[in-house]
């Protein structure tokens, strides 16, 4: 469990950071809290030639409020946002995910983006950014581009990041006069979830229903009316998949029991 | 004396450990040049090796030697085995490998890193074979062998029949009959395996620093497989260890490997497993399957029983194995007054890991079968759980009893133990909410277990599994040898050394205990030095810490060591205080007339006479302060012609409670409520004994609903990390409540009995029968997680045709 060798940089600007993303292309990796890269480096999964820590630069180590959407930079950490002041107001739905993200000592290095970066298909920040409706902020020497959440998280660790591409920032839609819940079932705590699930509702009862865990990547919906029903027929259409802790039709049910609590908690919420 | 045994004392290893001074094997300091190894380990679990090309590691940068099976053989004999068949295993793979991960080929190098960069430039030629993982289809006459020279898997059958078990089952009103598997676990400690190895070619002798925790009968089979007399195999053990479980004494391959990497290299060689091999290959508990069958009542009385174990231990049979068949032997009735028992021990190797010491160590798959076989006999007679195990224990008047099977318990008052527990509204109150919950349709179930716990294990027991007659021709095998020494210096400072080894059971502070009570001084003037050294220490083949024998053995060794140096102390006194030794008394530092306490003398006047005017002490008495008690109890008999066996020395019972409901969103099993009684004779350290008693439930938990060592059908193994392979954290153990009784043993002079390893054999069966009582099923496999207990509700043939 030693990684190969590689290179590691610690430039000074972001200016800096994508220029060598530029250079080294596929053969680099950005380093920021390092909580799933530092693990496959040592099981050599991946090889890269060169890691760029990104953690220490201060362009990334913001979180601006935009009225209508906070962004959040790539180095900063899920403790990080879970201790800012205006979480609860401007990112309830982040505030309910964000204990479940990992342990306390393995938020205190992951960053927002780095999981967000990641994509992992049952991972909390991801799916709070799909039901959300956010976007990723992406940079490169070429400059930079805005791709939604559903645009951007493709399938299971697969990305619409280019090789010269950083993330550079997540953008959180703020939400006002809504409800909203998250919930998961996980083997243990601080697991990736079997199935997680977030929703928003409205003060009409109109809600937007976020799952991870049963597709490459979260999936979202529209429930109106019958959400145990609606819920039901969702997770026939998505069948889910098996792994050594669930089997796909234990993800559904896990889906059919879960869902709807959280359907209500959010809806309850919202009133 | 001063009273010191009972009290909750704090932790002496605290100070050090939680404020990161502990010293770990890791942590020592290395001699310069030395080199880092990595393990090569087969993809395979079942192949032929054609051939290791070896050349283009060997160029790699800063990589000293790569080592072979072929290597191995030369330099080294197989290891010695407690069975003889013509299976061998060396420190590397020779010719076959036999499961995933074993260790193939060894890499020695200026890094670890670089080792490892060499790692991927070795070229090893598989031909794969059939893989047979099923413990039962293993045994069929088709299944691929193993070992072809063995001409089975099954390396051993024996048949052992105590009483008239036919007589019972023809006279009995049912014949209630379950098969019951235990799965695989580990219990995971979070320091892997570590070894540093030396070789000194002018001596001929190795030097190694080793995280081994014995017993030390592994001592000899190491030094014979590195060809060398015990002497010039000087072990180490550092003093802090983190965490063993039983699963550090598998270290010695590694020790054996390492030694021959540095006789090879000429440097010292020093090697850390990282988590994945701990996982893949490190140690097991093995897998077990039970037919256990009762010969029973109308009234749900045992009047004989029948088992048939067939235990699984992976691809070899290492020292001291089959030691979980035979480690309970002697009280394979459990708790249960059961005269008539027919047991059927069988032993089979399949393409997984080696299986050997883990915490419960035979327990947890014995009474599973058991207790679960006493919950059936209720559910089938439909009476109450309760009742049926109320009326099979044994009658506290029958102690010391001798169990059908030879174990000779020692004392307790089994029944009163049960009313304890389910008193004091216990039982009513999870009565409540079990119809409460059952009222609004939720799963809720009460489970029971009743289990008799051993403790310090008789030498001789494995022994068993040979014929009277082989035996006899192999000469006697029993007994325990238990040693501490107390030492007192010129200023009557106390040190006590012991043949333990250092794993979290507190041995530091009981110790200290134990020798300041008797001193008449307090445990912070007591240091114990615990870390062991096999060329200057001294310890027997029983040495080491496990099966629970601290409590039982080498408590008592420093107990009869510190009241000797107590009466040295005494007759030094009274010489100097003028008094007759009876009327001497050692008390609050000193050393003092019992009758006229102002006669007095401080403890370290007295001590430094023996050590600076040796003329003035009492005739006949040898000089110097060090006295080592030995112990080496006479209940411990060999194996009788019959097959009897006291298997331990001393024997506790639990009796466990618990309620469990099924979560009705994730189909976990989340566990409402549980108690534990203990009755472990006196407690030496209530504070140390619930620490234990929490760490075995927390492991009992993980058994339950948690850990299993998955693998596929062609022997892929699945549970490879900790994603995988899941350890429940604080979070997911609950609440236990924790009661004691003591019934002091008559067999060891402090009545104490080891208590570490109960809630590994109670818990599991406990909330077993607590889900079969939940879901009314009659078959419950552990771990019970979530994807097992919603194919139990919503079996798949109710899914709609073609679903994954």
């Amino acid at each position: 469990m030693k990684p190969r060798p590689f290179d590691y940089v610690q430039p000074e600007t972001a200016e800096e950071a994508v220029a060598l993303l530029a250079d080294y292309g596929d053969e680099a990796r950005i380093l920021a809290g390092g909580q799933s890269l530092v693990p496959m480096l040592n099981l050599r999964l991946i090889e890269p030639a060169v890691l760029i820590d990104i953690s220490r630069l201060a362009a990334f180590g913001a979180i601006h409020d935009h009225g209508d959407y906070i962004e959040i930079g790539a180095a900063v950490t899920q403790n990080t946002l879970l201790a800012w002041r205006e979480l609860k107001l401007k990112l309830p739905l982040l505030a309910a995910a964000l204990p479940f993200v990992g342990h306390f000592q393995t938020r205190n290095k992951g960053t927002v983006c780095g999981s967000i970066a990641h994509a992992d298909p049952s991972a909390e920040l991801p799916l709070a950014l799909a039901v959300l409706g956010g976007a990723v902020v992406l940079r490169s020497k070429r400059g930079e581009r805005v791709v939604a959440a559903e645009a951007f998280q493709q399938d299971m660790l697969t990305t619409a990041r280019e090789p010269d591409e950083l993330v550079a920032a997540v953008r959180f839609p703020a939400i006002e006069g809504k409800g909203v819940a998250f919930n998961e079932v996980a083997r243990r705590h601080g697991d990736f979830a079997m199935v997680a699930v977030a929703a928003i509702a409205d003060r009409r009862g109109a809600v937007m229903l976020g799952v991870g865990g049963m597709a490459g990547r979260p999936m979202v919906r529209a429930v109106d009316g019958d959400a145990a029903g609606a819920v039901r027929e969702w997770a026939e259409e998505l069948e889910g998949y098996e792994d050594l802790h669930a089997s796909a039709a234990l993800r559904r049910d896990l889906l059919c029991n879960l869902a709807p609590r959280v359907i209500e908690e959010a809806k309850q919420c919202a009133a | 004396m001063t009273e010191q045994l009972g009290k909750r004392i704090l932790r002496k290893e605290d100070p050090a450990l939680l404020s990161g001074r502990g010293r770990y094997a890791d942590d020592l300091p290395v001699a310069v040049g030395t080199l880092h190894a990595h393990v090569v380990r087969s993809p395979h679990a079942h192949a032929e090796i054609l051939g290791i090309n070896t050349a283009k590691a060997l160029a790699h940068d800063g990589v000293w030697t790569v080592i072979t099976g072929q290597d191995v053989r030369k330099l080294s004999d197989p290891f010695l085995t407690a069975i003889k068949t013509p299976v061998q295993q060396w420190a590397l793979a020779v010719e076959r490998v036999r499961y995933v991960g074993e260790p193939v080929a060894l890499i020695v190098a200026e890094s670890r890193y670089l080792a490892e960069d060499a790692a991927e430039l070795i070229e090893i030629e598989y031909e794969p074979l059939e893989a047979v993982l099923d413990p039962i289809a293993a045994c069929q006459k088709s299944a691929p062998l193993l070992h072809p020279q063995a001409e089975t898997n099954q390396v051993s059958v024996r048949d052992f029949s105590y009483g008239d078990p036919d007589a019972a089952f023809a006279r009995a009103d049912r014949r209630i009959a379950m098969t019951v598997p235990f799965h695989r676990l580990s219990f995971t400690p979070i320091e892997c395996y570590v070894v540093v190895a030396h070789y000194n070619p002018a001596k001929g002798s190795y030097d190694v620093l080793a995280n081994f925790q014995g017993p030390f009968s592994i001592h000899p089979v190491m030094a014979r497989a590195l060809r060398v007399p015990g002497s010039k195999l000087r072990l180490r053990i550092p003093p802090d260890s983190g965490g063993s479980f039983g699963i550090k004494l598998s270290v010695f391959p590694y020790v054996v490997l390492m030694a021959l990497a540095a006789k090879i290299t000429g440097r010292p060689v020093k090697w850390v497993e990282d988590r994945i091999e701990h996982l893949v290959a490190a140690s097991s508990g093995p897998n077990r399957v039970t037919e256990i069958e009762a010969a029973v009542d109308k009234d749900g009385r045992v009047l004989g029983l029948k088992l048939d174990q067939l235990e699984d231990y992976g691809a070899f049979l290492r020292a001291p194995m089959p030691g979980p068949l035979y480690r309970m032997h002697g009280a394979v009735t459990g708790a249960y007054d059961i005269a008539h028992v027919a047991v059927t021990n069988r032993v089979v190797l399949t393409n997984k890991m080696p299986a050997s010491l883990i915490r419960g160590f035979g327990g947890p798959q014995l009474y599973l079968a058991l207790e679960r076989l006493m919950h059936r006999i209720a559910v089938e007679l439909k009476l109450d759980p309760l009742e049926v195990i109320k009326r099979n224990l044994i009658g506290a008047p029958k102690f010391p009893y001798r169990a059908a099977a030879g174990a000779l318990y020692d004392s307790g008052d089994y029944l009163g133990a049960v009313t304890e527990t389910t008193g004091g509204g216990r039982l009513d109150e999870l009565k409540r909410r079990r119809a409460a919950a059952r009222k609004d349709g939720r799963l809720y179930g009460i489970g029971f277990a009743a289990v008799v716990e051993p403790a310090m294990s008789n030498m001789g027991y494995l022994s068993t599994l040979l014929t009277a007659q082989a035996r006899d021709k192999a000469g006697p095998k029993n007994g325990a040898v238990s040693m501490a020494t107390v030492n007192v210096d010129p200023l009557g400072a106390i040190s006590v050394t012991a043949d333990v080894t250092v794993q979290g059971q507190s041995a530091e502070t009981v110790l200290a205990q134990i020798v300041a009570g008797e001193l008449g001084l307090e445990p912070g003037d007591v240091t114990v030095v615990l870390e062991m050294d096999t060329a200057k220490d001294q310890w027997s083949i029983a040495a080491g810490t496990y099966s629970s024998r601290f409590a039982s053995g080498t408590a008592v060794a420093a107990h009869m060591a510190a009241v000797q140096m107590r009466d040295k102390l005494k007759a030094i006194g009274a010489k100097q205080l003028n008094v007759l030794p009876d009327d001497v008394e050692l008390a609050g530092g000193k050393i003092r007339s019992r009758t006229n306490p102002d006669n007095a003398l401080p403890f370290g006047r007295v001590a430094g006479t023996s050590h600076w005017s040796p003329v003035m002490l009492p005739q006949d008495m040898a000089p110097a302060l060090s006295e080592t008690g030995v112990w080496s109890p006479p209940e411990l008999e060999p194996p009788a012609h019959d097959d009897r066996i006291n298997t331990s020395l001393t024997y506790g019972f639990i009796f466990d409670m618990c309620g469990v409901e099924i979560d009705p969103v994730s189909y976990a099993v989340r566990v409402d409520r549980y108690v534990t009684m203990h009755d472990a004779g006196r407690l030496m350290n209530p504070m140390v004994a619930e620490g234990q008693i929490r760490g075995a439930f927390a492991q009992g938990v993980a058994a339950a609903l948690y850990e299993e060592f998955i693998y596929n059908e062609e022997g892929a193994f699945l549970t490879g990390t900790f994603a995988d392979y899941l350890v429940p954290t604080v979070a997911e153990i609950p609440e236990v409540e924790i009661l004691h009784m003591e019934s002091p043993s008559p067999f060891t002079p402090l009545g104490a009995k080891g208590l570490a390893e109960g809630n590994c054999m109670s818990t599991p069966a406990c909330i077993a029968n607590a889900i079969a009582d939940a879901l009314s099923v009659r078959d419950v496999i552990l771990p019970a997680t979530p994807r097992r207990i919603h194919a139990l509700l919503r079996p798949p043939q109710a899914e709609k045709a073609g679903k994954p």
